[in-house]
C-alpha cells in the first residue's frame, strides 16, 4: 500500500486539468483492490480476536488479543522452520539464478528468447502438479536417488522424499522462475561495454564481477530474493507433497486450522502474525541492501 | 615495416602482421605499422575499414587471427587485457554508473593496490587537469555529455599507460562540444606526453588532432602521413576522396618538362608535379581540390593550367565560400570551391567559365585508380 501511496504523489502532480485522468485509471485497481484485499485483511483482523460461541464454526467478537499470543507459542516450531526453509531455498535460487540469468543475459546470442520462454515454461503446468512431479523424480524409482545412490553419496537405506531437502529444493524449484527473470533484468541492462573498460582498468574476471557485476544487478538480486522469499515463507503445498509431519511449515498449520480443525480465530492470528513477520524481514533488508528506490 | 633496435627501445607500438578474420572476412588485413611513443596517431576510415578491430586488439579485448603486438621490447599479444599496459576512452564512455567521478578515475588505481593517499592525490590532479574537480562526488549520470567525455579521458590517464586508445571518443558530442574537446584532447596530449592512438570515421577530427594519421580501408592501410601529407599529396583515390573531396580526371601523359609531366585531359595540356605523381604508366587521373580551382567568366585572361568550355550547372552560396558546379566539355562534372573574399560578382547557372588553377597544386594517381573510391 506504500508503494501506491508513493506513485500517487510523484504522477498527481500535473497540475492541468486533465489531473482527473490517473484517479479513473487507478479506479479500477483500487476498487479491486479494495474489495478483495482491504476489505478480507479486515475481516481476517476481527476473525483474529474472536473467541468460539460454542458452536463449531461460530465466533463472536471479543477482542482476545491473547489469542495472539496461543497461536504464536502453539506453532513455533514451524513458524520458524518457514522461514529457515524459505531463507535456504532462496540462498539456493539465487545460486541458481544468478549463473543462469547471467548466461541468458550475456552469453546466449540468438537463443536469448528461446531460453526465456523455457524460464517461464513450467508456468504452463500448475503449481500443484509440479510439486507432485518433484515428489516423482526424488521419490525412491526416481533418477535421483538412483544416481547418488550409485555414487555412494548416500546410503541405501537413505531416502529423499518426505524430508526437509524435499521441502526446500522443492521450494527452489517451484520459485526459480520469480528469481531468475528479474536477476535477468537487470543483468541485460548493463552495458557490456563497462565490463570491457573494468578488464581495461587492471581488474581480472573476479574482480569485475565483484566491483561492477554485482553491485549493477543488485536490484535484480533484491527484487529476486523479495519475490522467491516472500511466497516461499507462507508456502504449504511444498512441505504438504514433499514432507514429513515433522516438516510443516508455519502454512501447513494455518491450513490445518482453517479447514480441518476449523479454528478460524487461530488461524486467523497466524496469517496475520505470519504476514507481520514476513513485512519486518523486508523492511530490514531493503535497508540494508540499501536499495529502496531500485525495487 | 622493419623495426629497428631504437623504435623498440623507446617504447612504441609496434603491429606486426596483425590479422583479424570473422569466418572469411578479414577485418584487419596484415597490417603492420608502427606508432612513435608520444604521437598523436589517428586511425581514419569509413565504418567496418577495420579500425576499431585494430583498436580492440590494441586493447586485448580482441584476439588476433594473426601476428603480433609490441609495446616497446614487450609483446603483448597474448597478454590479458588487465595486464597491458594500455587504457582505454570507450565509445560512449562506459562510466561505471554505480560508483561516484572519484572512484571511477580511482577504480584503476585502487586495482593496482594504490595506497588512499597516492590515490586521492593523483585523483585530484587528474581532474583539475580536465577542469572538473568539482564533479568528484557525483555520480556519472548527474554529468552532461562532455563532462563525461572528459571524465572517461581522467580515467585512463590517470593511470599513466604507455598508450592511451581512444574510439570515437567524440562521436555522442554535439558538434561545437566537439570542436572544443578537439583542442582540449590536443592539449592534454601535449601536456603529459602519452602515445595516443585515436579511431575515427571523421576526416576532420583527425586532421585536427593527429600528428600522424592512417587511413584504413577494407582492412588495410591506404596511405600514412602527416595531415598535409595526405590532404596535399594523396596516393590513392580512396585517399584523395575520404580526406576532403577531390576532381579526379582521366588523362593520359604525353611529355616531359623539368619537374613537370605534361598530361593531355580531353585534347588540353597541364602541367603536374612530378613529386606529386604516383602514377605507374601513362595513363593518369590528375587531381585538383575544389578549393585550388580559380573559376573566371569565359575570355578573361588566365594563368597556371587553364580548362576552357565550362558550363555552368549548379551555384551554392554557403557564407564563406561559392560552391559551383561545372559541367565539362567531356561531360562530367567538376567541383570549384571560392572564396567569398572580393568583389567579384558571383557566377550565374549555365554562364560558361575557364577554370585554372597553379600546376604546384595538381596531384596525379595511377589511371588504373577508381575514381570515385571513398567519396562521401
Amino acid at each position: 500500500m506504500a508503494a501506491i501511496k508513493g506513485i500517487s504523489v510523484k504522477s498527481f502532480g500535473l497540475k492541468d486539468n486533465r489531473s482527473a485522468l490517473p484517479y479513473l485509471l487507478l479506479a479500477p485497481g483500487l476498487i479491486y483492490l479494495a474489495l478483495f484485499f482491504v476489505y478480507p485483511i479486515i475481516a481476517l483482523g476481527q476473525m483474529s480476536t474472536k473467541t468460539s460461541s460454542g458452536e463449531i464454526g461460530q465466533y463472536e467478537q471479543s477482542f482476545r488479543f491473547a489469542n495472539y499470543v496461543d497461536a504464536f507459542l502453539g506453532s513455533k516450531e514451524q513458524f520458524s522452520r518457514s522461514f529457515i526453509y524459505a531463507t535456504i531455498a532462496t540462498l539456493l535460487a539465487l545460486a541458481i539464478a544468478y549463473p543462469l540469468a547471467y548466461a541468458i543475459a550475456f552469453k546466449s546470442g540468438k537463443w536469448k528468447n528461446v531460453l526465456l520462454v523455457l524460464i517461464v515454461a513450467p508456468f504452463f503446468t500448475s503449481f500443484l502438479l509440479r510439486t507432485i512431479a518433484w515428489k516423482q523424480i526424488l521419490g525412491e524409482e526416481g533418477p535421483v536417488i538412483k544416481v547418488l545412490r550409485g555414487v555412494h553419496i548416500i546410503s541405501p537405506q537413505t531416502s529423499l522424499t518426505a524430508t526437509s531437502f524435499a521441502v526446500v529444493t522443492g521450494l527452489a524449484y517451484n520459485f526459480l522462475p520469480f528469481m531468475t527473470l528479474p536477476l535477468y533484468a537487470s543483468l541485460e541492462r548493463i552495458d557490456p561495454r563497462t565490463l570491457e573498460a573494468s578488464g581495461d582498468l587492471y581488474a581480472n574476471v573476479f574482480t569485475t564481477f565483484r566491483k561492477v557485476t554485482l553491485p549493477l544487478s543488485m536490484p535484480g538480486v533484491v527484487a529476486g530474493t523479495l519475490l522467491t522469499f516472500i511466497p516461499a515463507a507462507g508456502d504449504y503445498i511444498n512441505a504438504a507433497i514433499l514432507g514429513s509431519p515433522s516438516n510443516k511449515m508455519l502454512g501447513n498449520v494455518i491450513d490445518a486450522r482453517f479447514f480441518k480443525i476449523v479454528d478460524y480465530p487461530t488461524a486467523a492470528a497466524l496469517s496475520f502474525t505470519l504476514m507481520a513477520a514476513i513485512l519486518i524481514l523486508v523492511t530490514v533488508y531493503i535497508r540494508k541492501a540499501g536499495t529502496e528506490e531500485l525495487v | 615495416m622493419a623495426v629497428d633496435a631504437s623504435t623498440s627501445a623507446r617504447g612504441d607500438l609496434v603491429l606486426k602482421n596483425l590479422t583479424k578474420s570473422f569466418g572469411d572476412f578479414n577485418a584487419v588485413d596484415d597490417l603492420s605499422l608502427v606508432i612513435p611513443k608520444g604521437s598523436f596517431f589517428a586511425l581514419l576510415g569509413p565504418s567496418g575499414c577495420g579500425k576499431t578491430t585494430t583498436l580492440r586488439m590494441v586493447a586485448g579485448l580482441e584476439e588476433p587471427t594473426a601476428g603480433s603486438i609490441f609495446v616497446g621490447e614487450t609483446d603483448i599479444t597474448d597478454m590479458k587485457p588487465y595486464r597491458r599496459p594500455v587504457n582505454t576512452v570507450f565509445q560512449n564512455y562506459a562510466l561505471f554508473p554505480h560508483l561516484s567521478i572519484f572512484e571511477n578515475i580511482a577504480f584503476g588505481l585502487r586495482r593496482r593496490g594504490i595506497s588512499d593517499a597516492e590515490v586521492k592525490t593523483a585523483v585530484d590532479k587528474v581532474l583539475n587537469l580536465v577542469e572538473l574537480p568539482q564533479l568528484a562526488t557525483r555520480k556519472p549520470n548527474q554529468l552532461s555529455g562532455g563532462q563525461q567525455q572528459r571524465i572517461a579521458v581522467a580515467r585512463a590517464i590517470v593511470n599513466r599507460p604507455a598508450l592511451l586508445l581512444l574510439d570515437e571518443p567524440l562521436g555522442a558530442l554535439d558538434l561545437k562540444l566537439r570542436r572544443q574537446m578537439q583542442i582540449e584532447l590536443k592539449w592534454i596530449q601535449t601536456e603529459i606526453g602519452i602515445t595516443f592512438v585515436h579511431v575515427t570515421h571523421d576526416q576532420e577530427e583527425a586532421m585536427t588532432m593527429a600528428d600522424t594519421i592512417a587511413v584504413m580501408n577494407k582492412g588495410k592501410i591506404e596511405q600514412m602521413g602527416t595531415p598535409e601529407d595526405l590532404y596535399d599529396s594523396p596516393k590513392t583515390a580512396f585517399v584523395a576522396n575520404f580526406l576532403g573531396q577531390s576532381n579526379l580526371i582521366l588523362g593520359e601523359v604525353s611529355g616531359n618538362d623539368g619537374n613537370n609531366l605534361i598530361v593531355d585531359l580531353f585534347g588540353t595540356k597541364v602541367a603536374v608535379p612530378k613529386a606529386r605523381s604516383s602514377a605507374h604508366g601513362s595513363s593518369v587521373l590528375v587531381g585538383i581540390r575544389p578549393e585550388k580551382f580559380r573559376i573566371s567568366p569565359e575570355g578573361k585572361n588566365v594563368s597556371g593550367n587553364v580548362l576552357t568550355g565550362g558550363k555552368v550547372s549548379d551555384v551554392s552560396y554557403i557564407g564563406v565560400s561559392t560552391q559551383y558546379q561545372v559541367e565539362m566539355p567531356w561531360g562530367k562534372e567538376l567541383m570549384v570551391f571560392e572564396q567569398n573574399d572580393d568583389n567579384e560578382e558571383m557566377l550565374r547557372k549555365g554562364q560558361p567559365v575557364t577554370l585554372s588553377w597553379e600546376p604546384l597544386f595538381t596531384f596525379a594517381l595511377d589511371g588504373s585508380e577508381n575514381a570515385a573510391a571513398g567519396s562521401h
